[in-house]
Order: C-alpha cells, then structure tokens, then sequence
C-alpha cells in the first residue's frame, strides 16, 4: 500500500507504491472543457496509483472533477492529456441505480452477461447466483419501479460483479439512500469487494462515509479540479460511521479541505 | 441483514388465484364503462328523436338504427365494404409505419436532416389530409394510389414524430450504462435504444392510425371507385338516397372501428408503460 510522507512545505502527498502492486495508474492526466475564453479546467495534473485490492475514497465538492476522472478511468471519456494505465475490466456504479425499466432485475444482470457473449442458460443461472450474492434471491422477477433505492443499488451492484471487473467506479452510489439503508449498503459493498477481491474507486461528497470505507481517502479541491492530499486510514473494521474516530478524522480532513478554499463539503 | 427496513415491495394481491372467477371479474370492470357509455348516448338520441326536432326519415331512431345495422350486416355488400375499408387502412397504415418510422430514424441521428425537415414534418401533422385530396385526385386520378397517397401523407409525420421523440427522450444515462457495459454499436441500439424508445414510438404509431383512418374515411367519401364498395363510399350513396338509418348503421360501424383499433394501440401502450412502472395504476 501507499506511504505517506511529509515534505518540507508540510504537505502530505503519497509516495506511488511500485508499478508492480497498482493496479490502476493515473500520471499527470488534465481534462480541458471547452477551447479559448470559455474553457473550463475541469483536471489539473492528477497523478494517483491504485493498488490491487484497496479501497480508495475520493471526497471533494461538486465541481472538483471526481466524476470526470470516474469517467476518464472508465473510457468514457479521454483525458486532454497525461496517461491513463489500467489493464483489467473496469465496471461502474452510477449515483441512480440506473437499471433499465424494461427489464426484471434477473434481466438486468443478464444484459452485463450477454454483453460479454456469455450463452443463455449459463447466464441465467450466473444472474440468478449474483442477486443471491446482494442477498435479492426470489427478487428477480420484479422490475425496477417494484423495488426498493436500496434493493435498485444491489441490483446495480450484483451487475457491476456480472462485468466480472477487478476495478469498480461508484459515483456517489449511496448518496440518494436514506441513513439507515446506506448503513446496511455499507456492509454490503465492504463484504463483498472483500471477498470478491475488488478493487474500488468510491467517490463521495460525504467525509464520513469516505472514512467508513476507505484504506485512503484522496481530497479533492475545485477549480480547477485536482488532488490537494490524501491520508491512509489505518482504522481497523468493522468502523462505524458516527463513531468518534472516524468523526474526529472526519472533522480534521474537512478542516484541510476547507483550507483550500472549499465550503460546501458534506 | 436481508430484511432492510422500508424495502417492503408492492406485493400485487390480484386475482389470479383464482383464473375464472379474476377473468370475469376482469371482463366485467372492462364491459360496465363501455356499456354505461353506450346506454348514455342511445338515452340522449333517442330524447332528442322524441323532441321531434326534425322528422324521422332524416333523425332515425335508435331502435331503427340498429335493426338496420343488423340487416345491414347480414348482406354480402356490407361485408365487401368492410374489406375494401380494412384492406386498404392496413395498406395505408402499413406504408406509412415503415415511411415514418425510416424519415424518424434518420431525422433524429442527422442533425442537419433535423434542422432542415424536422419543422417541415411538424407542419405536415398540422395539414388537414383532406386538403390534399384534390391534389392526390390530379396526380393520380380516382382510384385507390390517390387514397392510399393521402393516407400515408396523414400517417407518416405522426410516426416519423413519435419515432423522433423517443430517441430523443432516451436517459443519456442509459446510453452511459451500454458503454460501460461494453456494448458495439449494434448491441446498444438493438439492446438499450431501441426498447428505450419504445414508449414514444408507440404514442405515435397511437396517433398515426388516428390520422390513417381518418384519411381514409375522407378519401373514401371523395374518391368513390365504381363497383367497389366501401364504408365511406356506403355513408355517401346512404346520403344520396337518403337512407337515414344506413347512413347512421355505417357511421356506427366506423366509430366501433376507431375504437377498437385505438383500444388495441392504448392498451399495449398502457402495459408496457405500467410494466416500467411510468403509471399508477
């Protein structure tokens, strides 16, 4: 895993880990919108390595580019310029559930599978096997309107493990959930990129939450939208959203975010 | 953990328990409004015939009506019409689906097609069809190219819309989704636009049989053929020979028609919709 450092202007920046451990890696990647007078620096220089396994927490303001790099690391997107080094599946779970309204959510699942040629019966039962996983077994009959956000979520994840990705991207997932579910959903996503060996890119607006899950947890300021310190979280799990450490680390992340400038952090 | 709190679903308690006894109950919650409907206007005809407002070789009563309606669908000619009418509304409606829906296609993906025929195609939908009757008549002659011509001309721009509006309203996030999912081309159209599309596809395809048969009616009381019965045609000869009760037996028969071909059109378009959860039903 990363080490963090100090430097001489007192500034904590993260030592990439070698090459050989991350899985994903990010050098120097800026995204421009726009051309001349209207253009909008949406990433400035953004260097980040992940490595196989981890669980990284982005948190940063609206507008600090979180989605954008999402985008960009998923291929949705190029990036103006620097490199993006990513060599397994990559899969992405959207603020909105975002499964299609015409299908059951067994069907939901099947599309990942289809789509990646699987055979009709086998991704029957592979779609069937993964809602057990998000523990909807007997659900997948209904369509998505008959389910719950939460249950939209699992859904949505049990489609992101169909990809069979080592790499998932969530967008703020959670963050349309009310508390009680978004708890559950957090043992949920840490059980199973646990025992499904994933690796999670998880951005969010909520510090907490970014402490609740994350091995490191990377602040982002806004524009233009860039990487302004990360810190790894050594807590050990299970941790527990409104305990005092995770609120105390909490409270003094979002001090050194709202050094830079940045308010409106949740 | 399985049972999170507020997940509860809609659990349907409907009738199919019982397959019979949810049938008739069906059935029946379908018939009464229609039935009620019907028994409205033939109480409202028949006051006004009662008023002897006009004479009754011209307002004929119900009762009449529908003896003559029953007579009327005992003969060979009446059955003719029909088939002329329903042959050529299906050709019609048919061309026009596949004219409109290839012009929507096109004009919803080519932006400088939409620019230039987008409007134009709106404005074709406000055209009254008759109004291109005596044009059909001059290209064509009297005869069944100048029905259907005018037909499709009524048909086609309400698909090409429907088809528009449908791409159209397809979530960008859908369009995300295939990408990330990793599908070509092909397999996001066929697996995510299409169906996607499907909602504002068939409000259009709705709205052009109401114009097709609405074209239709009006080109058949214009361009009668010889020899060649027709509903439209039997309204104009019921006219001539002022025969009331046949002229109101036909018009019968077209609204009935009208209407089942709407219901057909409405009801798939409610089940596919109730199925996406768009309505409360």
């Amino acid at each position: 895993m990363s080490q963090s450092v100090l430097t001489n202007d007192g500034i904590h920046v993260t030592q990439p880990p070698d090459d050989t451990t991350s899985i994903l890696r990010i050098r120097n990647v800026s995204k421009v919108f726009g051309h001349g007078s209207d253009a909008t620096v949406a990433l400035q220089d953004v260097s980040l390595d992940v490595a196989a396994g981890e669980f990284l927490s982005i948190v940063g303001a609206s507008g600090c580019g979180k989605s954008t790099l999402l985008n960009i690391i998923a291929g949705l997107d190029e990036p103006t310029s620097g490199t993006i080094d990513v060599d397994v599946n990559v899969a992405f779970m959207f603020q909105e559930a975002t499964l299609l309204p015409w299908l059951t959510a067994q069907q939901n699942v099947e599309l990942a599978l289809k789509l990646r040629g699987m055979a009709k019966r086998a991704r029957r039962d592979r779609a069937a096997e993964l809602l057990e996983t998000v523990r909807l077994a007997g659900w997948g009959d209904k369509r998505p309107h008959e389910l719950s956000g939460g249950m939209r979520q699992r859904v949505a994840l049990a489609r992101c493990l169909a990809q069979d990705a080592r790499i998932v991207l969530m967008d703020e997932p959670l963050g349309a959930l009310d508390a009680m579910t978004r708890d559950h959903l957090h043992d949920e996503i840490e059980g199973l990129t646990e025992s499904q060996g994933l690796t999670v890119i998880f951005v969010t607006h909520n510090m907490r939450e970014a402490i609740r899950l994350g091995d490191r947890v990377v602040l982002m300021g806004s524009l233009p939208g860039r990487i302004v310190y990360e810190e790894d979280i050594p807590l050990t799990h299970p941790r527990v959203m409104d305990s005092p450490d995770v609120a105390t680390r909490a409270a003094s992340l979002t001090a050194r975010l709202k050094g830079q400038g940045h308010t409106h952090v949740g | 953990m399985s049972a999170d709190i507020g997940l509860t679903p809609n659990v349907e308690i409907t009738a199919e328990a019982r397959p019979g006894a949810g049938f008739v109950l069906k059935a029946w919650a379908w018939i009464w409004p229609k039935a009620l409907a019907i028994l409205l206007v033939l109480s409202v005809w028949q006051v006004v015939v009662w008023s002897g407002w006009r004479p009754t070789y011209v307002l004929p009563s119900p009762a009449e009506t529908l003896q003559t309606l029953w007579q009327m669908l005992g003969t060979e000619r009446f059955w003719s019409a029909l088939q002329t009418t329903l042959l050529r509304a299906v050709m019609g409606f048919a061309l026009a689906l596949v004219i409109g829906t290839a012009i929507g296609v096109l004009v919803a993906r080519i932006t400088p097609l939409r620019l230039a025929v987008g409007s134009l195609i709106t404005g074709l939908q406000t055209m009254p069809s008759i109004a291109w009757f005596p044009f059909a008549i001059l290209l064509f002659g009297l005869n069944e190219q100048a029905i259907l011509f005018v037909v499709v001309l009524g048909a086609a721009p309400s698909i090409a819309n429907g088809v528009i509006s449908g791409i159209d309203n397809i979530p960008p996030s859908f369009m995300r989704l295939g990408h990330v999912l990793g599908a070509g081309t092909v397999s996001l159209y066929r697996n995510i636009a299409l169906p996607a599309a499907m909602p504002g596809y068939v409000a259009g395809l709705t709205q052009g049989w109401a114009f097709a048969w609405r074209s239709l009616m009006a080109g058949e009381l214009l361009v009668i053929i010889a020899e060649k019965p027709s509903l439209g045609a039997s309204l104009e000869f019921a006219r001539q020979f002022s025969k009331a009760p046949l002229l109101l037996a036909t018009m019968l028969v077209i609204l009935i028609l009208g209407m089942l071909v709407d219901g057909l059109f409405s009801s798939f378009a409610r089940r596919m919709r109730g199925r996406r959860g768009l309505t409360v039903t």
